[in-house]
């Protein structure tokens, strides 16, 4: 999605990550992450028009995980709230979509995730096919892996990495989105969103062509993804960053990839590439967020240091 | 500001305690290809996919998108996932809305559901964290003291949960795709039926049910030349309040009257019983209804359960409240609020069959969950606003 | 290639089994770490919202109203009010029914915690009772609400509605 009837921007952010938080709940961990981002523009809860999250209850290993987690927003009086059982990069995405309408400006998009609480490379076997694929028990690293030899059995790649254990890490991003001129009033370094937009395919990983992202290149034509001086890349397994390159067109430019806390780590990569337009460090950067086994679903946005709508009125 | 937005296709599956019949994939297939008939569409038309449903563990699946994406013709589209609790499927509704109202999208296909026979949900709500003692046995457990206090606050009669009760299963009758069919229900049957959860009784509560429940929503241009009339949304709100939160008043919540109030305005509605037609209600305890009546503005606080005693909310009263038999007929938890917007959609669509509100023109869809601290209403008309 | 002809007579599946275990571990968090460790000593606490100065029990180291740590921690009596309840004619494990759960409003609390109600017929407990907590044998406490076996009515008489209605 571009051509934004009003332009949203990235006017402030905060993460937090640890390899395994010893002490503190999903509420202790996010409260101060929402306090830093709100607090960087002058904000209270209270002053947010909407609200919205992602989080998966597998992760923290109880059901409706995200319910606890509002009570560290402060959300009192009511709000406008709603949450994603996805990556906080896909609540940013409904979050833009909210602020193409008149009555709200601002938005503020969390995720938080605690998966050192579990085993996460068995967990994540239960998003297969729960009657044909699941009941195997695939380990994520082991789909990864079959991944990692698609490539190389492609023949399109000079050297295709090992693929390491999955990467687990506890913690939280917050990212606080404000329209057109409030964005303006609320920093002197807006940073905009010009195109978002996001694709899944299959899930049968036989149906696939495990050597290409078919759905980040798609995402990023919808985005507009081009003319970028610098990537931010959601990558789960170092091998994915080559698909990512291809399927971005990347050609050289500066690429910084994480694996973040799942759940967390896609919006994680929006904000850390907000943050480096933000300080002049780039002037159009994509960043990108993914979920499912083997890229099975991607996330593209482009971040801007100037507010031009393609095809909208000067 | 915003695009205007209809719902073009309803699509329902036949409600059942167990639909064996059926994989998660092809229970929502069965929805979704409803709705994409009564649209005039294929999968080819739709733009971008979006699913509503309660927490993963009710089936096992986690984040099941993934697992539906080529069952839902979504590959190489966008797709969503929601999970707001019990409210999700109306949280959906509204979420899908917003993805065409914004001009995001211009055809988008929504499908909730729950497929409880998959796993085991009362065990998957009974997951008891260390530390933290409990005494509640399920939903009814939490929601049974809310409702003691509503009656001590309203001063109710005992039998409103009972008529409530009778009124839903008549209106179930009428519905082809309701799960619970009790021909002879009576106010006799539900008194003597086991009491659960004091003031509770055994058929005062939703059944627990597979199902899903499929819409498909369309800009304007997209609305012109379907098949059959539009429902076009006049309103959405959603609104969320703390759970555990000292002051929040859980027999008639802030969230609710705020949401409730955001959505009239925004269709328009200055006198809800006047200017509504008929309500589709998310009401999973009988007791429920007099409660929300009070919440939504129908009536003066303390006064929701005389509209069920004078028989207001019954099929033929002034105000039809779950003409197709609601909660307490079909509960496939996070299909259960996509139902109540569907099931406003039919009725200002005039295709409501054999529960059709003579001459419903604005209806009132609403969901609620948690512990009643999340709220998603929608209104829709049967002429664009 | 008989594989392509559909054979009537052999039912089909229509259930598999696919037994799932996942094991994790649990975080209660700092502010509910401190209230269980004053649980293992035989006292509840509570922490103030240092905003709108309600008082939360459990604590969960925030006021979810206003969306601000809480810090400053109390003890409370372990008295309270009970606001609403419900009789459960279901079996529980461990439960024989009919039995009551209660919210109680402890006092010098702002918010109610649901506990079971003992030492009393079920038909006698009404709203506005006042209940005390009895706590298991000393040897036997843990850092766990489990604690608090359950509450009992007390010799006091029941509170005004006025001064507890708005506690549900």
């Amino acid at each position: 999605m571009r051509n934004f009837k009003r332009p949203v921007a990235i006017v402030a952010s905060a993460s937090f990550e640890t390899p395994s938080e010893p002490s503190r709940n999903e509420v202790e961990l996010l409260l101060p992450v929402i306090h830093d981002a709100l607090g960087q523009v002058g904000l209270t809860q209270q002053d947010i028009g909407f609200t919205v999250s992602g989080s998966s209850d597998y992760l923290q290993g109880f059901p409706f995980a995200f319910v606890g987690a509002l009570d560290a927003v402060g959300a009192w009086p009511p709000i406008r709230e709603s949450h994603l059982e996805m990556d906080g990069a896909f609540a940013l995405a409904e979050a833009v979509a909210v602020l193409q309408h008149g009555h709200v400006d601002t938005a503020l998009v969390y995720a938080f995730a605690r998966p050192s609480r579990g085993d996460l490379d068995r967990t994540l076997s239960i998003q297969l096919d729960p009657y044909s694929v699941a009941p195997l028990w695939p380990d994520a690293r082991g789909l990864a892996g079959l991944q990692a030899q698609a490539m190389r059995d492609s023949g399109r790649f000079d050297s295709v990495p090992e693929v390491p254990p999955t990467h687990v890490a506890d913690g939280c991003t917050a990212v606080v989105l404000a329209v057109g001129d409030r964005a303006r009033e609320l920093t002197k370094t807006p940073v905009w969103i010009t195109g978002i937009d996001h694709r899944i395919e299959a899930p049968a990983l036989g149906v696939r062509d495990l050597a290409t992202s078919v759905s980040t290149r798609l995402a990023a034509e919808s985005a507009g993804a081009t003319d970028v001086d610098a990537a931010y890349l959601h990558v789960l397994y170092p091998h994915q960053e080559l698909l990512l390159r291809d399927a971005l067109g990347l050609n050289g430019q500066p690429v910084h990839s994480s694996a973040g806390p799942m759940m967390v780590g896609g919006l994680e990569r929006i904000a850390a590439a907000a943050k480096a337009v933000a300080a002049g460090d780039a002037r159009r950067a994509v960043a990108h967020a993914t979920s499912g086994p083997c890229l099975q679903q991607n996330l593209v946005a482009v971040l801007d240091a100037t507010a031009v709508l393609e095809g909208a009125a000067a | 500001m915003s695009n205007r937005v209809a719902v073009v296709g309803v699509g329902q599956t036949k409600y059942a305690a167990k639909r064996q019949d059926v994989s998660i994939a092809g229970l929502l297939r069965e929805a979704a290809t409803r709705a994409l008939d009564d649209a005039g569409m294929t999968w080819a038309d739709i733009d971008a996919v979006v699913i509503g449903k309660a927490p993963d563990m009710f089936e096992g699946v986690m984040m099941p998108e993934l697992y539906l994406a080529d069952a839902l013709g979504a590959v190489g589209k966008p797709m969503l996932r929601v999970h707001t609790a019990g409210s999700v499927g109306g949280s959906t509704g509204v979420m899908a809305t917003h993805l065409v109202s914004s001009g995001a999208h211009k055809r988008v296909l929504v499908v909730c559901f729950e497929k409880q026979s998959e796993s085991n949900a009362t065990w998957a709500l009974s997951i008891r964290l260390p530390f933290t003692g409990g005494s509640v046995t399920g939903a009814g457990g939490f929601f049974a003291p809310v409702i003691r206090a509503y009656m001590r606050r309203a001063n109710a009669p005992d039998d409103i949960g009972i008529k409530v009760a009778v009124k839903d299963r008549l209106n179930a009758l009428n519905n082809p795709y309701a799960h619970l069919k009790l021909p002879d229900i009576s106010e006799e049957m539900v008194r003597e039926s086991p009491m659960l959860w004091d003031p509770i009784r055994y058929l005062e509560t939703c059944p627990s049910s597979d199902g899903a429940c499929a819409i498909v929503l369309a800009d304007e241009d997209s609305a012109k030349g379907t098949p059959n009339p539009p429902a076009w949304i006049h309103g959405t709100a959603v609104r969320s309040e703390p759970t555990m939160g000292a002051g929040r008043d859980v027999v008639n919540p802030h969230a609710g009257r705020d949401c409730a109030k955001d959505v009239y305005a925004q269709a328009g509605i200055t006198d809800p019983r006047r200017d509504i037609d008929c309500a589709e209600i998310y009401v999973p305890f009988s007791w429920y209804e007099p409660m929300w009546m009070e919440n939504l503005g129908f009536a003066a606080e303390g006064e929701g359960w005389k509209m069920v005693d004078d028989g207001s909310t019954s099929f033929t009263g002034d105000m039809p409240i779950n003409p197709s038999g609601g909660v307490l007929s079909s509960n496939p938890i996070g299909a259960s609020g996509m139902c109540r917007f569907a099931e406003a959609a039919l009725q200002v669509r005039g295709m409501a069959g054999d529960h059709q509100v003579d001459g419903a023109r604005t209806a009132l869809g609403h969901a609620y969950g948690g512990g009643a601290q999340f709220f998603a209403m929608w209104i829709v008309g049967s002429e664009p606003r | 290639m008989s594989a392509d002809v559909v054979d009537e007579a052999v039912p089909p599946v229509t259930v598999i089994e696919c037994p799932t275990r996942l094991d994790f571990s649990y975080t209660p968090g700092v502010a509910q770490s401190r209230f269980l460790r004053a649980l293992e000593r035989g006292e509840i606490t509570g922490q103030r919202c240092p905003k709108c100065k309600k008082v939360y029990v459990p604590p969960r180291g925030a006021c979810s109203m206003c969306g601000v740590a809480t810090e400053e921690e109390l003890v409370l009596s372990g008295k309270g009010t009970i606001t609403t309840f419900c009789t459960t004619q279901i079996p529980s494990p461990g439960l024989v029914p009919p039995y009551v759960t209660a919210w109680i409003r402890l006092d010098g609390s702002d918010i109610t915690s649901m506990f079971l109600i003992q030492e009393c017929d079920p038909a006698e407990v009404r709203l506005g009772m006042r209940v005390e907590a009895v706590w298991v044998e000393e040897a036997d406490r843990k850092a766990d609400l489990g604690n608090i076996s359950y509450f009992r009515p007390i010799d006091e008489p029941d509170a005004e509605y006025e001064t507890y209605k708005d506690y549900v």
